[in-house]
C-alpha cells in the first residue's frame, strides 16, 4: 500500500476548464460541489482507503527568519505565483494507477452550471516506512 | 493475561467455532470480541486454561450475535447440538484460514490486514496504528475481506505462494511501532512452517530470520541507514542467524529450488562472511543467475548487476547495468556506486544527487545525498 496527497490548489496549479470563481456559483451548484466531496471520502472510507482530509483557510504567510527579533512575513516569495493551498486528502491505495484514478475522480467535482470543474489536483506520493530490506 | 500467548491460539479458536457451525465472519468477529474481554480480565487474574477460555467465551460471543438475528434461529438450533471437535485438526484448520485470509480474490491491503486479524489475532486498532491509518479505514478494509471471502468454503486447499507473498508484505513492512511487523510476520511464517512441508514456506522463513537477524546493525542510533559493508557484523543476532541457515539447509535439501530459498541462500552469504571483504561474491552472483532463471524479475536483475561489480570488477558490473531498464527504482544509485569503484567521482557524486532526489523513504534519501556530498567535499579538498 502507498499512500499519496491530494493537494487541492486555491492559486498556482494551472486553470481548471470550468474556471467559475465560487462566489458566482448558485447555491445549489455549492452545495452540489460540497456533496460530491463528501461523497467522495465517505466512499474511500469504505473501501479503507481514506486517511486523512482537512480544508486550509485560504489565508497564507511566508515567514522566515531574519536574525534577532521579529521574522518578517510577506505575502509570498513573488506576488504572482502565490501558490495557496486550499485542502488536502490523503489516501492509502494499492498504487499510483489507483492514486491517479482517485484524484481525477475528485477533478469531476461539479461546479458552475452543475458541470465538473476539471481542476488540476496534485499527486504527491509520501515518502515510505525504511522498508526491512534493502540490500 | 498473556497477550502473545491468546494471539496464537486465536486461528485454532476460529477453527473450532467454523468446525461448530459458524460462518467465518462470525467466527472471526466473536474471537475478536473474546479477545477484547480478555483484556478486560487483565493480567490479575491468569487463566488456567486459556484455550478453553477462548472458545467458550468466543463460542458465547457469537451464540449471542446469532440469537440477535431470530431469522437465523433454525441454524442456531443445529450448530449447538453441534459435538466438540477432536485436537488433532485444529492445525488444519489454521492451514486453511491462511489460506482463505489470503485468497486471490483479496486486493493486497485487504490480504495483509486480514490475515493479521484472523490468523495473527491482532486487533484493528493494532494493525491500523502499524499501517498508519485510522482505525475507520482499516476496519473497513477488514470488513469489506470478510465479505469478499464469505462465499469461499472454508475447506479448500489454497495456494501457498499467494499466502507466502501476503506474509513477505508484512515483513517488509517494518513498522515498529506497538507492533512489530516484521517480527509478526516470523511469528506467523514460523506456525505455518511447522503445519506444512512445503520448501518454499521454509524458505521465506529462513529469509526473514535471516534479514531479522542483521536489522539491529542496519541504522545508526541516530537513524541513519548503515550500508552492508559499514555495518557492524557484532551487532548481527547470530542465534536467528544460526537458525535461518538450518531452515534453509533442511529447505535446499530437498532439492526444489524456489525464488524464496535463492533469496535466502544469497542472504545465508552475507551472514556468513566476518567482513565484508570475505563475502563469497562469486557464490553470490551464481544465486543471482538462479534467481533470475526463476522469477526473470528486474530488481532481481539490478542486485546481480551490484554483486558481478564486487566479483568481477566495477567495469564487469557497469556492463550488467547497461542490459537493465534505467527506469528501475535503485538504478541511479547502483551506478553511481559502481562508478564511484570505478574512479569516476564526478559522474558517481552528479548520479548519487540523482538518485537521492529518486529515493522513497527519508533514510535512503539521507544517505544517498550524504555520498554525493562525502564526494563533492573530496573532489573540492
Amino acid at each position: 500500500m502507498a499512500k499519496y496527497l491530494l493537494l487541492k490548489h486555491y492559486r498556482g496549479a494551472p486553470a481548471a476548464v470550468n474556471d467559475v470563481p465560487m462566489d458566482q456559483w448558485t447555491p445549489e451548484e455549492l452545495s452540489a460541489h460540497v456533496q460530491y466531496m463528501a461523497d467522495f471520502a465517505a466512499r474511500l472510507e469504505g473501501t479503507g482507503e481514506f486517511v486523512d482530509a482537512q480544508a486550509l483557510s485560504p489565508e497564507g504567510t511566508f515567514v522566515r527568519y531574519d536574525g534577532e527579533g521579529r521574522p518578517p512575513v510577506t505575502d509570498g516569495p513573488f506576488a504572482e505565483t502565490k501558490d495557496l493551498i486550499a485542502g488536502w486528502m490523503v489516501i492509502d491505495v494499492d498504487g499510483y494507477e489507483r492514486a491517479l484514478e482517485l484524484a481525477g475522480e475528485l477533478s469531476a467535482a461539479p461546479g458552475a452550471g452543475g458541470k465538473p470543474i476539471h481542476e488540476w489536483l496534485e499527486v504527491r506520493p509520501f515518502m515510505v516506512e525504511q522498508p526491512t530490506v534493502i540490500e | 493475561m498473556n497477550e502473545s500467548l491468546l494471539r496464537e491460539l486465536v486461528p485454532v479458536v476460529i477453527g473450532v467455532l467454523v468446525r461448530r457451525g459458524a460462518d467465518f465472519a462470525a467466527a472471526e468477529d466473536a474471537v475478536q470480541d473474546a479477545l477484547v474481554e480478555a483484556v478486560r480480565v487483565g493480567p490479575d487474574d491468569p487463566l488456567r486454561d486459556p484455550k478453553g477460555w477462548l472458545i467458550t467465551v468466543a463460542w458465547r460471543k457469537f451464540l449471542d450475535a446469532a440469537r440477535a438475528e431470530t431469522s437465523r434461529r433454525h441454524r442456531e438450533i443445529r450448530v449447538e447440538s453441534e459435538p466438540v471437535p477432536g485436537p488433532g485438526e485444529s492445525a488444519d484448520h489454521t492451514l486453511q484460514l491462511y489460506f482463505l485470509c489470503a485468497h486471490p480474490s483479496l486486493t493486497p491491503a485487504s490480504a495483509v490486514a486480514l490475515t493479521l486479524r484472523a490468523v495473527g489475532g491482532l486487533t484493528t486498532r493494532q494493525i491500523a496504528q502499524a499501517y498508519l491509518v485510522p482505525e475507520a479505514t482499516m476496519a473497513q478494509r477488514i470488513s469489506r475481506a470478510k465479505r469478499t471471502v464469505s462465499g469461499v468454503r472454508f475447506n479448500q486447499p489454497g495456494d501457498v505462494a499467494t499466502v507466502l507473498r501476503v506474509l513477505y508484505l508484512v515483513f517488509n513492512e517494518g513498522y515498529s511501532g506497538d507492533v512489530d511487523l516484521a517480527g509478526e510476520a516470523i511469528r506467523l511464517t514460523r506456525q505455518l512452517a511447522a503445519m506444512t512441508k512445503h520448501e518454499e514456506v521454509a524458505g521465506l522463513l529462513a529469509l526473514m530470520l535471516l534479514h531479522h537477524a542483521r536489522r539491529p546493525a542496519r541504522t545508526a542510533p541516530d537513524g541513519r541507514l548503515v550500508p552492508l559493508a559499514e555495518q557492524d557484523r557484532g551487532r548481527w543476532n547470530t542465534r536467528l542467524i544460526a537458525e535461518g541457515v538450518d531452515v534453509l539447509q533442511a529447505a535446499l535439501a530437498r532439492d526444489r529450488l524456489g525464488e524464496f530459498q535463492a533469496q535466502a541462500a544469497i542472504a545465508a552469504l552475507h551472514a556468513d562472511a566476518r567482513t565484508a571483504a570475505e563475502t563469497d561474491w562469486v557464490q553470490i552472483v551464481e544465486w543471482y543467475d538462479e534467481l533470475v532463471r526463476l522469477t526473470g524479475n528486474p530488481v532481481a536483475r539490478l542486485n546481480r548487476a551490484v554483486a558481478v561489480g564486487e566479483a568481477d570488477g566495477a567495469r564487469a558490473g557497469l556492463a550488467a547495468l547497461a542490459e537493465l531498464d534505467p527506469a528501475l527504482p535503485r538504478h541511479t544509485a547502483v551506478a553511481a556506486y559502481l562508478h564511484e569503484r570505478d574512479g569516476d567521482p564526478v559522474t558517481a557524486a552528479r548520479l548519487y544527487a540523482e538518485a537521492a532526489r529518486q529515493a522513497p523513504s527519508l533514510p535512503e534519501r539521507d544517505h544517498l545525498t550524504r555520498q554525493a556530498a562525502r564526494i563533492n567535499a573530496q573532489l573540492r579538498g
